[in-house]
């Protein structure tokens, strides 16, 4: 089994027309023994920037850490927010750096840039390979259900609710196929004016 | 500035902190995980006013496409670009740092760089790492020697030719090279050698896909990047429209956050 | 000098003539994917025509449907070399019931024969995903899945092969109407059935590198078999 797949979980992002969503699962186990049924793997790092972490939880638990102090040291320094898309490329050396030793996670960023509200969202492999699609991305244990489910549903220029159902639709259907991921969802759509979060109704095995 | 005082200024390159406890879980069974691959063609002929190069734009993680429009033409400098296969942080990382050195011996010396500059910092810096950084590159660029193409394997060895390809593809790409390569072509023509060069690879190799990417630099020193310059393959239409009805997915709880915020600032008083 | 022709000797890259090497991988993955569908009345099996090995295509037009009946169609794809002896081996076991028993054989109890041929190589399987679609003796659509050992599922619908973890959820949600809370969930007709299979082939050709060319589509009535292709992907 890969180090990825211990603690299982998934992320999805994808673009909608003026807006962006991620959705991530609730569960934390331990290889086949589910520790936590509400557990979510999706951060705000700030007002309109999500930070999905999927892979080993110890390193989740550092790289988040170690993100918020180089993040509030650039706000600090540079006296101004900080963009998805600095945010990612911050990550994306972050994560280079330990080339040769890296941290077991697949990170998902999906935001709204703080200033033009350009919807962004990027993923990157575990040594910080970015890629910034204008669809959609996925990352975690059922990342070959989910590009199924996705390249299926998605479509340019939805608008907020649709999102939501392609989003969702895609993720539960995604887990529901895969042993290590599920027990409950939240979908957080980013729209200019506001954030909604939604709790999904999934299967519980 | 405070904060500076308080940061312990990690030092450069790269950070070796996890490779004990990795090599540890390693050791215990664990699969290490797949990076991003670039199974990539890229390729880079001279013709008579200067270079191309071409790529395709697939990145692949095992048998599944992560990336179905990527960009393997990377900038060095005003006068030279660099294609890259291998594994696509690799490649990408290695050519930022490359051309981040170009610009400062660019302006340390006030003059444009040498193609063979370029070539030396990724062919030392890849030897120094003995082949660990996978980057294979095709480097095509244009000085006061005229123009020039460079592969440079991942351990390090360099060669300079007229026409070159490399990536899972380089085969598909250099068979068209091999019969259909002449010295002294025209622009037109050497753009429609590379762009077959590559459609060869997208065709023929799985780990290559997508569309094509040019970048044609000149011995006048001007710049085409020809980003998607053939969109080679469209994803199908699909036959059946999959909107769903609103309330199909069962929510069980809202909470909406709202960003607007209209606060009115008061000037502090300062009489 | 007798020292140096001993580190010679002892270079891992050369090979010694003659070495035997234990290596040896008697599977090959061949890609491609399966999806079939049943409904009442029919029954469709769609396959892609591409056949590779590594980053290599072998051909772009190979059929991975095999007619057995006039109301049953096999999928199978996996390793190629497996897939072609065991269809054959298949024809022979099923001319010979013929022959037994004056008659063709049934859907289920084709699905039996492949479970039983399977599992009769417990120990050197062959490595298929395979597939089987066919229509009841109510002439109804059947679908039956297995595993390289010979374990066999009865369903209504399955993907298989290399994107098959990629389609079955798109199949579970669009056929089987799973996670969606409507009032009515029409029962998938014939055509819609075709269309999503469709679909799903064209989605699996986005992102699996081993699924594209065309799609071939057995659609399986009463009035016997027919025939669809459609183009995907080349790259």
């Amino acid at each position: 089994m890969s180090i990825l797949a211990y603690n299982g979980g998934c992320v999805v992002a994808m673009r909608g027309k003026d807006c962006v969503a991620i959705a991530t699962d609730h569960r934390f186990g331990v290889q086949a023994q589910t520790i936590d049924t509400d557990f979510e793997k999706v951060h705000q790092v700030a007002p309109k920037m999500f930070l999905g972490l999927v892979g080993l939880q110890t390193d989740i638990l550092t790289v988040r850490e170690r993100l918020a102090f180089r993040k509030k040291l650039y706000e600090i320094r540079e006296n101004r927010e900080m963009t998805p898309k600095v945010f990612s490329s911050m990550l994306s050396n972050f994560l280079y750096e330990r080339r040769f030793g890296p941290y077991f996670i697949e990170p998902v960023i999906a935001g709204l840039d703080p200033k033009t509200s350009e919807p962004f969202i990027c993923n990157m492999d575990l040594i910080g390979c970015p890629n910034v699609p204008d669809d959609f991305v996925v990352a975690g244990t059922c990342g070959e259900q989910l590009y199924g489910m996705c390249e299926t549903l998605w479509k340019p220029d939805l608008e907020p609710d649709q999102l939501f159902e392609v989003i969702s639709q895609s993720m539960i259907n995604a887990f529901d196929r895969d042993a290590i991921s599920g027990w409950g969802a939240s979908v957080y759509i980013i729209e200019k004016d506001k954030i909604t979060v939604k709790k999904l109704k999934t299967r519980m095995d | 500035m405070q904060a500076e005082l308080a940061r312990e200024l990690p030092p450069a390159g790269f950070n070796f902190e996890n490779c004990k406890r990795n090599e540890a879980l390693i050791n215990g069974g664990f699969l290490a995980p797949k990076t991003v691959k670039t199974g990539t063609t890229i390729a880079g002929i001279i013709f008579k006013d200067g270079v191309i190069l071409g790529a395709d734009t697939r990145a692949t993680e095992g048998p599944i496409v992560s990336d179905k429009n990527c960009s393997k033409i990377h900038y060095l400098a005003p006068n030279m670009y660099c294609c890259g296969a291998g594994t696509a942080a690799d490649t990408e990382m290695t050519t930022d740092l490359v051309s981040s050195q170009l610009a400062l011996h660019r302006l340390n010396t006030g003059r444009e760089v040498p193609v063979v500059c370029a070539t030396t910092l990724l062919k030392q810096k890849l030897f120094r790492y003995q082949g660990n950084i996978s980057a294979a590159l095709v480097l095509g660029g244009v000085d006061l020697t005229g123009p020039t193409i460079y592969s440079i394997a991942p351990h390090g060895s360099v060669d300079k030719l007229p026409y070159t390809s490399m990536g899972s593809g380089s085969l598909a790409a250099m068979s068209v090279f091999e019969s259909r390569y002449k010295p002294d072509m025209t622009e037109e023509e050497a753009k429609k050698l590379v762009r077959d060069a590559i459609a060869g690879g997208v065709f023929n190799d799985l780990g290559s896909g997508s569309n094509i990417d040019l970048c044609v630099i000149r011995k006048n020193k001007t710049v085409d990047y020809l980003r998607n310059y053939e969109i080679a393959n469209r994803k199908g239409e699909r036959t059946l429209d999959y909107s769903f009805l609103k309330g199909t997915t069962i929510v069980t709880g809202t909470k909406t956050f709202n960003l607007d915020i209209t606060e009115t600032v008061i000037p502090m008083e300062v009489a | 000098m007798f020292q140096q022709m001993n580190i010679q000797q002892n270079f891992p890259e050369y090979n010694i003539p003659g070495k035997q090497h234990h290596d040896f991988s008697p599977y090959e993955s061949n890609g491609g994917s399966i999806v079939a569908i049943a409904g009442k009345g029919y029954a469709i099996i769609a396959a892609d025509t591409r056949l590779s090995s590594g980053y290599s295509i072998h051909t772009r037009k190979q059929k991975k449907t095999f007619k057995l009946t006039d109301t049953t169609v096999l999928g199978s794809t996996g390793c190629w070399c497996d897939t072609l002896s065991l269809t054959s081996l298949l024809a022979y076991r099923m001319q010979s019931y013929v022959h037994t028993h004056q008659k063709t054989m049934s859907t289920n109890a084709i699905a039996q024969l492949i479970s039983v041929m399977m599992y009769n190589k417990r120990f050197f399987p062959y490595y298929v995903s395979n597939v089987l679609a066919g229509l009841d003796e109510e002439g109804n659509g059947v679908v039956y899945s297995y595993d390289p050992i010979g374990h066999c599922e009865k369903t209504t619908y399955r993907a298989g092969g290399t994107a098959g973890a990629l389609l079955q959820p798109v199949l579970d949600n669009q056929i089987g109407y799973k996670n969606q809370n409507l009032a009515e969930k029409p029962e998938i007709t014939k055509e819609k059935a075709i269309s999503i299979a469709t679909d799903t082939f064209i989605s699996a050709s986005e992102r699996d590198i081993y699924t594209g060319d065309s799609v071939v589509i057995c659609i399986i009535t009463k009035d016997g078999i027919e025939e669809k292709t459609v183009q995907l992907r080349k790259d």
